[in-house]
């Protein structure tokens, strides 16, 4: 009997995971498009860990693929890794050897390893998000056929920073990220700066989830909520997050504490539901993953994808920035602009490392 | 007739998992709007040509052996009722410091590997250790001090990556530790693959795969053939009886963790020997945890463990296709959950199976029971006690009750 309503009990969490999951995961499938005449676009994708449904990195990638499908006809496949990631070279391996063509790889976890995927696959084009399709040696990864997609994170950050500052009545920011990497650490060194620039003297919290190794950071919105926390309760009124799904933690301390936080990545005050959590989301800084992927299959179907070199997109191509939903800081816009100008024109120049 | 039902009885704790299991995920397909056995056929698809075959084998092996001695690991402490959370912290650490180690020296190759195992074992056995101390001296459960020990590692690694072992130059993405010389890497078996006659495949096969099978056959002897196997066995079944017997209960716990942390030490040997040859942020976590499943799914016997290792693998490979046939690879996470819940369940349906027919032929079954909950050994090894047992077992046993209980008494007197 015990054994029966176990088991029960079981199959319907279960079957509710489930159906959770189709919601966002038949539209990933199929092709798009339809037209007949297309050269064949067939495009793969394979995510960061997490994959489809993270309201961020993730769908982002997907958003810019599937708009460029839409547009230029074609196929499109997606592919989530397992749970520790450990099928990385797998995954692009077998969109490649499946004539997939272009094959994106979302996350610089793929870093290390698009390298010999790439060799081995030297008529394949690759792309890789967040890292470099130069190795560390300065040579061009694989058969010199990777195209790093990179953001200059710390410049939209820096933004971030003078927003936070400038809107700060407490002279106290925080900033809470997810796995102390240095990705993440880039965030940081941009909002640091961006806020002593603004206001100079301000104290500005920084906490990280988890330590480099343990990526359970990026996605254990419980921990990020006491974290936040933290640094509310230490004075703090508002708070900067670059870390992921944890993020919803984040704006939960936030709410609990009548104070304010910053989303990453997407436009979270869009893509948050909870109206509470809504309301604290001041602004968000952008990264523009899906304009970067569009662009980039794009290129590769007009056929001017060099490979074994880096797209860098920054304040300059609006492939970072803030976003302004919401009217929080209409006001500061002006300021803002002006420090996006001094970036693009070099007259500041933003640390990428604390 | 008698062994036949209890060879009936130890297997239909799997079977009726599996089956429970296929049917719960065959329900979950259907509710997804996906045909359940389109889904089977694509898991047991491995390819067109024979180099995809073999690369779809390969593949499942290189992820079910340190799976399998993640479960080995687990499954050695389980036969004594002790609960080792701690693999995962074990196996990390035991890995850093191995690659550390393995990157500093030069020998010639054979040493060079060689000495890259002991370290790793023996970092794991020291770690496993500590919990065992714990316990013995301050009466601490294992599961608590193992899981505390658990972030405690992951800390002391993450220190250690970053901080004096870091091998990768200022602002990389990925940290990784210095690289082992190829003198310390463990040679692959595609060699082997080649000689069966089968094509090529895209990855070489780990050659530790060696290791784990000599890992499991240790294992199995250790438990079933020696005195050591025996009072550990006991301990499982009855640690008042065991005691009473002369079984020195503190030593055992000592032991047993060592052997279960030596064995957690080599879970990330494969990866770090056959592929990555160095330790890093994005080497693969959560082995430990997983680890646990399989001992589960095994029953705590090393071939049982060989079993549910290959099974994960299987199901692991499976959700690439999977997801090429628009079906998403969370499918194959629900069927490894359901998997373990009906393990649970089907153990505990055996055991009351047991006890009822135990209870009906009276003297004649074996009280193998156990708990079921511990997975104290109850699988077709478990018998062996009363039937085989007394002959090699109790006599040794009983030779050394006065000694070991008089050093576990001496020890009483000295802690207070």
């Amino acid at each position: 009997m015990k054994a029966a309503a176990l088991l029960l009990a079981g199959g319907m969490a279960l079957s509710a995971c489930a159906s959770d999951e189709t919601s966002g995961g038949t539209a990933s499938s199929g092709s798009a498009g339809g037209s007949a005449s297309a050269a064949a676009l067939k495009v793969g994708l394979a995510y960061d860990t997490g994959g489809r449904g993270d309201n961020s990195f993730n769908d982002s990638a997907y958003l810019g693929m599937e708009n460029a499908v839409n547009e230029l006809g074609g196929e499109l496949r997606d592919l989530t890794p397992n749970e520790d990631a450990s099928n990385r070279p797998e995954l692009l391996s077998q969109l490649a050897e499946q004539g997939f063509n272009p094959v994106i790889a979302v996350g610089f976890a793929y870093g290390d390893i698009i390298g010999d995927v790439a060799s081995e696959f030297p008529d394949t084009t690759f792309a890789i998000v967040d890292s470099s399709g130069v190795g560390a040696d300065g040579q061009p990864l694989g058969a010199g056929n990777v195209t790093g997609l990179q953001f200059a994170a710390e410049q939209g950050s820096f933004l971030a920073g003078v927003a936070a500052a400038l809107k700060s009545t407490a002279n106290h920011v925080g900033f809470v990220g997810g796995v102390e990497t240095p990705l993440i650490q880039s965030f940081q060194a941009g909002f640091a700066a961006g806020a002593e620039a603004a206001k100079p003297g301000i104290t500005v919290d920084v906490k990280y989830i988890s330590p480099a190794g343990d990526f359970s950071g990026f996605a254990d919105p419980a921990r990020g909520q006491i974290v936040a926390q933290g640094i509310f309760d230490a004075g703090a009124d508002i708070v900067y997050h670059a870390a992921g799904a944890s993020g919803g933690g984040v704006f939960t301390a936030a709410a609990a504490s009548g104070k304010r936080a910053i989303g990453v990545d997407s436009d979270q005050y869009e893509t948050v539901d909870d109206p509470a959590q809504k309301a604290v989301i001041m602004t968000s800084m952008l990264k523009r993953v899906d304009n970067a992927v569009q662009g980039f299959i794009t290129d590769f179907s007009e056929g001017s994808v060099t490979g074994g070199s880096d797209i860098v997109n920054d304040l300059s191509t609006e492939g970072v920035g803030l976003s302004y939903t919401g009217g929080f800081i209409d006001d500061i816009k002006g300021q803002i602009d002006e420090y996006a100008t001094q970036i693009t024109s070099g007259a500041i120049t933003v640390p990428t490392a604390p | 007739m008698n062994l036949l039902r209890r060879l009936g009885l130890a297997l239909f704790a799997p079977v009726l998992a599996i089956v429970v299991a296929l049917l719960i995920s065959g329900v979950v397909i259907s509710l997804i709007g996906q045909n359940p056995f389109d889904a089977v056929r694509v898991m047991f698809d491995f390819g067109d040509t024979p180099g995809q075959q073999t690369q779809g084998i390969v593949v499942v092996l290189n992820r079910a052996v340190p799976l399998f001695l993640a479960g080995l690991a687990v499954s050695v402490a389980f036969r004594m009722g002790l609960f080792n959370i701690g693999v995962e912290g074990q196996y990390r650490l035991a890995t850093i410091m191995a690659a550390a180690v393995g990157a500093a020296v030069a020998l010639p190759g054979p040493l060079h590997v060689l000495l890259i195992i002991v370290v790793a074992m023996a970092v794991g056995a020291i770690w496993a250790g500590i919990v065992a101390v714990l316990k013995v001296t301050r009466g601490v459960s294992e599961v608590i001090s193992s899981i505390m020990l658990n972030f405690i590692a992951l800390g002391i690694a993450s220190f250690l990556l970053t901080g004096p072992l870091r091998g990768s130059p200022e602002g990389a993405q990925i940290i990784t530790t210095t690289p082992i010389p190829e003198s310390g890497w463990f040679p692959g078996l595609n060699g082997l693959l080649g000689a069966l006659g089968l094509a090529q495949p895209r990855t070489q096969l780990y050659g530790f795969l060696v290791v784990a099978v000599v890992a499991g056959i240790v294992v199995s002897v250790l438990i079933k053939r020696t005195r050591f196997g025996f009072d550990l066995r006991a301990s499982g079944l009855s640690p008042s009886a065991a005691t009473a017997s002369g079984v020195d209960a503190r030593g055992m716990v000592i032991k047993t963790m060592l052997i279960s942390g030596a064995i957690a030490g080599l879970i990330g040997l494969p990866d770090l020997l056959g592929d990555q040859h160095s330790y890093g942020t994005e080497f693969t976590a959560g082995l430990g945890f997983l680890g646990i499943a399989v001992a589960l799914l095994g029953r705590n016997s090393p071939l049982g463990i060989a079993f549910g290792a290959l099974l994960f693998g299987f199901l692991d490979r499976a959700a690439i296709p999977l997801q090429f046939a628009d079906i998403p690879a969370s499918v194959v996470t629900i069927i490894q959950g359901t998997i373990v819940l009906s393990v649970v369940v089907a153990n505990e349906v055996s055991r009351r199976l047991t006890r009822r027919s135990a209870e009906r032929g009276n003297a004649v079954a074996p009280p193998t029971a156990g708990d079921g909950s511990t997975g104290g050994g109850q699988g077709p090894d478990g018998g062996p006690p009363p039937d085989d047992g007394p002959g090699s077992g109790t006599g040794p046993g009983l030779r050394t009750a006065t000694g070991a209980g008089g050093r576990s008494d001496h020890r009483e007197g000295a802690g207070a």
